[in-house]
């Protein structure tokens, strides 16, 4: 046996203390639900839910929030579900994003040995998720942060945090999907165009978790599409937008531009309408020059990106 | 329902490179420093303590995580796997780490125990990823001295001699 390289530098010094560290607060490990809301109960906005940390970490080490308690609700084993339920996918608040795709992968897998043995046809099978029409979901979650940041962040803590930029928060809108929230005293599911208030504000009252999320199954005959311009592959978008589109009506979300993703209803790819219309959104999000991109760069991001992905959920709707 | 309070230290208990460590910290302290400071690891660095620069990339139960963006009080009973664990032997390279020094894949070095972490783990559960892939994984890392090609060279280079089809070379998306 010989020992390991590492061993000979295990010498234990003083806890250093620097500058960019979280600010002093109780850890509570939850066992199961019941604590979780105990705890929102008596703490309300004293205490917040800790489940991956990849956007509430950054956020203490900062020391943009000082909450009193942290409570991690990772070891209840109640949220950890994926349930693929009819009509739709069910997400509890433990699900990491690495676990998602796995999910979607192995269901994608799947859908293919289906298809080669001929038992049935599901969308396009080189799509992930495609088994669970949940291709928008698939499409984004390569998206969202990094592999470094996914194997710890959570599905619904993206949604918690509600960045306006973020990506799953727009799949979520685009998909009709909705948002569980549990107290003590009740439980409540609120539309996602209706959950998303602001920048970093959303409808869940101090008292409440967001337990899961659920996602509807895109229909048959629904063609969807996503796309993204970020600086770096994983950093949050400058502009995202998510189009859905059936045999009737187009609908194109966009991320990264207002202050929460924004839908609207869109005359069909090939409608002559369809470029002032765009353009009408493109100016009525809003949009403001930072230090990533101006407004007018923005906006024509709007146009094109729009765009292109209403004509690409077109083609894969038919 | 254990409660940790915030102006004490709590004994915490997890494996570190295949040995069980014990150590004491605040529930405020971060998994970089409890490493470095408590335990004297000192193999993992630490850049932008906010998750962007990926130098404090560490394997928690197998993945790639951000050391910085996890409290130690959060990974009691994981099994936490550090650049320190990659070699074999006192004075012997891991393939990968041999690879990233005839490839020369590093400078400073600031950077390179965390891409090793991130690379170790995409080996492991994907023997011969594509440049594609390996890029991917790198995008969740800050180099500013190699430009990052050698990198991907030496990664591509532990991909090729992975076990495979007899002749098949990987497919570079």
């Amino acid at each position: 046996m010989v020992a390991p390289a590492w061993e000979c530098q295990l010498v234990p010094r003083a806890v250093v203390v620097a500058t960019m560290k979280p600010p002093k607060f109780d850890y509570v490990r939850a066992e199961n639900l019941q604590e979780v809301l105990e705890i929102l109960d008596h703490e309300g906005a004293e205490a917040r839910v800790l489940a991956g940390g990849q956007s509430l970490l950054p956020m203490l080490n900062m020391r943009l929030a000082r909450p009193g308690t942290l409570v991690d609700i990772m070891r209840v084993e109640a949220l950890r579900e994926v349930r693929d339920e009819p009509g739709g996918l069910l997400i509890g608040a433990a699900v990491r994003q690495a676990d998602l795709a796995r999910h979607l992968g192995s269901a994608r897998d799947v859908a293919r040995e289906h298809l080669l043995a001929g038992e049935h046809k599901i969308g396009r099978p080189r799509d992930v998720g495609c088994a669970l029409r949940q291709t928008l979901l698939a499409m984004a979650l390569p998206w969202v942060g990094h592999a470094q940041t996914r194997s710890r962040g959570t599905v619904c803590g993206s949604i918690a945090h509600a960045d306006p930029s973020a990506e799953l928060p727009l799949v979520l809108v685009a998909s009709g999907g909705a948002v569980h929230l549990r107290s003590r005293s009740r439980a409540r599911r609120v539309p996602a165009e209706q959950f998303f208030l602001g920048m970093m504000v959303t409808a869940r009252q101090d008292d409440e978790l967001i337990e899961a999320i659920s996602l509807p199954s895109i229909d048959l005959g629904t063609g969807v599409a996503f796309r993204e311009v970020a600086r770096r592959h994983g950093d949050f978008a400058i502009v995202a937008c998510a189009a859905v589109v059936s045999a009737d009506s187009a609908r194109l979300v966009v991320g990264g531009v207002a202050d929460r993703p924004v839908a609207r209803a869109l005359p069909l790819p090939g409608d002559s309408a369809l470029p002032a219309a765009l353009d009408d959104f493109a100016w009525d999000l809003g949009a403001r020059d930072d230090m990533h991109a101006t407004a007018t760069y923005r906006r024509e991001l709007v146009r094109r990106i729009g765009y292109e992905v209403l004509q690409e959920a077109v083609r894969c709707r038919d | 329902m254990p409660r940790l309070t915030a102006d004490r230290r709590h004994l915490l208990r997890f494996t570190l490179n295949g040995r069980p460590v014990v150590g004491e910290a605040e529930p405020r302290l971060l998994l970089t420093d409890f490493l470095r400071h408590v335990l004297g690891a000192t193999g993992t660095h630490v850049g932008c303590e906010h998750g962007v620069c990926g130098a404090c990339t560490v394997q928690i139960d197998g993945a790639p995580v951000r050391a910085c963006l996890t409290l130690a009080v959060q990974v009691e009973g994981a099994d936490i796997r550090t650049v320190e664990g990659l070699s074999p032997a006192l004075g012997v390279l891991s393939p990968l780490q041999a690879a990233f020094r005839a490839h020369h894949a590093l400078q400073c070095g600031f950077c390179t125990a965390g891409i090793l972490m991130s690379l170790d783990a995409l080996l492991r559960d994907t023997p011969r990823p594509t440049e594609l892939e390996i890029r991917e994984m790198l995008s969740g890392h800050v180099c500013r001295c190699t430009g990052y090609a050698s990198i991907v060279r030496a990664a591509l280079a532990i991909a090729n001699d992975a076990p495979g089809d007899a002749g098949e070379e990987p497919q570079h998306a």
